[in-house]
């Protein structure tokens, strides 16, 4: 079943507390992962290969860069969730 | 007629029998890095986990370099120079495509009339020297083979890309693979993947720099002038790279230790090629070593030397004491092509 929007920010959160070591609380939707999450390029790798397994989604290396937000990657996971 | 043609007969199994490493003499902290690019020291460690790497001065070519290595390999192998049946040399960075640079290093060394060639597998190259070394000995074409894996990678690092230009490094790793009673090299696990040629590469081919007539083609003063044209370097495309390089390469590694038939619990040494701390890490993570497995972590203080990583970072484990001879070790190597190869074996 797919995820809603919660539960992906949820998840998200999650790996992002996983991968950065920043507190779940922390990873909300206007949040940016490189300015404010500490997630640099290669980190953000690591939340996208993550994301991919637990949402069931593809999110190529070119789309990766206009994930800027935790929103941004919450509306592409929405949108492309199967 | 088809006449009848006499089998080969070489050794049941092949070993890696003897290590050596060259490093050049000068090494380059961050802080002359920083010269060219802006960024900081802080920033170069936590992306790549690089402090230091040696760059090779004017007098350590790779042949140089390769003959230092290989001289300590022969002599960690107990063999003589002349026993040596085959010089397989893997490098992107040695500047005369003609002659090989094999036949110079054979000779160099002694080894009288080796066959000698150089194999390009960027920095998968070692895996595939050895995979080729491995046949040799088992065939019959060669008792003993000496393996070199050997860059001046500065040579191709554009020093004003902050991308890149802290990440490579120069020097040489040998290897001799002969004769075993025992399997000590494990089957293989390689290949390519020619669709994503354009995550790693060299940015400007060498014929871009002629200036002499081109067959069928047009005259020097109608190309654009050699120094118009930015000098090659090796670029990559980071995180392109990076999600290979962990995520799939975690399972070709896991596939060369299936085809071994070694558990990870039965694994003593991890030695993946010295890209980026960042990159072994993951690896790391992804593959789930258990703890007490030694990871190579080389790259901090030599940089990624392409080829040579793997026997450089195997010939410190060794010298350090942090592996021992007859330890098991997976060994991995990933990169331009992209090429990858892995294997288990058993540390000389």
């Amino acid at each position: 079943m797919a995820a809603t929007k919660e539960e992906i920010v949820a998840g998200l959160a999650e790996i992002v507390n996983e991968i950065a070591g920043i507190p779940t609380e922390d990873v909300q939707v206007e949040k940016s992962f490189t300015d404010d999450l500490d997630v640099d390029s290669l980190s953000m790798v690591e939340v996208v290969v993550a994301a991919e397994e637990r949402f069931d989604v593809k999110i190529p290396d070119d789309d990766v860069k206009n994930l800027k937000t935790v929103g941004d990657a919450t509306e592409y996971i929405l949108k492309h969730q199967s | 007629m088809t006449a009848k043609i006499k089998p080969t007969k070489g050794a049941p199994y092949a070993r890696i029998m003897g290590v050596g490493g060259y490093r050049p003499t000068r090494v380059v902290p961050n802080e002359e890095i920083l010269k060219h690019i802006d960024s900081s020291d802080e920033w170069i460690r936590s992306r790549s986990g690089i402090a230091t790497r040696h760059w090779a001065g004017p007098e350590e070519t790779v042949a140089v370099m390769s003959v230092e290595a290989a001289g300590k390999a022969i002599a960690d192998a107990g063999i003589s120079p002349e026993q040596i049946g085959a010089v397989v040399v893997s490098t992107v960075s040695h500047f005369k495509q003609t002659p090989a640079v094999a036949t110079e290093i054979a000779h160099r060394i002694g080894a009288g009339r080796p066959a000698a060639f150089d194999i390009s597998a960027g920095c998968a190259g070692f895996g595939y020297g050895l995979t080729l070394a491995k046949g040799m000995v088992t065939d019959g074409s060669a008792e003993y083979v000496l393996v070199i894996g050997v860059e001046r990678l500065s040579d191709l690092t554009d020093l004003e890309d902050r991308a890149t230009a802290f990440l490579f490094g120069d020097g040489a790793g040998a290897v001799i693979v002969g004769p075993a009673k025992e399997p000590s090299i494990g089957p293989t696990v390689w290949g390519s993947e020619g669709d994503k040629a354009e995550t790693i590469k060299q940015t400007i081919a060498w014929d871009a720099y002629r200036t002499t007539p081109v067959p069928g083609g047009d005259g020097p003063e109608e190309r654009t002038a050699p120094e118009a044209i930015r000098y090659p370097a090796i670029t990559q495309e980071g995180q392109a790279v990076f999600r290979w390089a962990v995520f799939e390469m975690a399972k070709v590694a896991q596939q060369a230790l299936d085809a071994a038939g070694v558990s990870p619990d039965d694994l003593d040494v991890f030695i993946p090629h010295q890209a980026n701390m960042r990159i072994i890490d993951s690896m790391v993570k992804t593959l789930k070593l258990p703890e007490n497995v030694t990871v190579a972590r080389d790259v901090e203080t030599t940089g990624n030397t392409s080829a040579a990583s793997i026997p450089l970072a195997m010939e410190r484990l060794l010298a350090t004491g942090q592996a021992k001879s007859g330890d098991t070790a997976l060994v991995i190597g990933f990169g331009a092509g992209l090429v990858y190869a892995a294997t288990v074996v058993t540390l000389p």
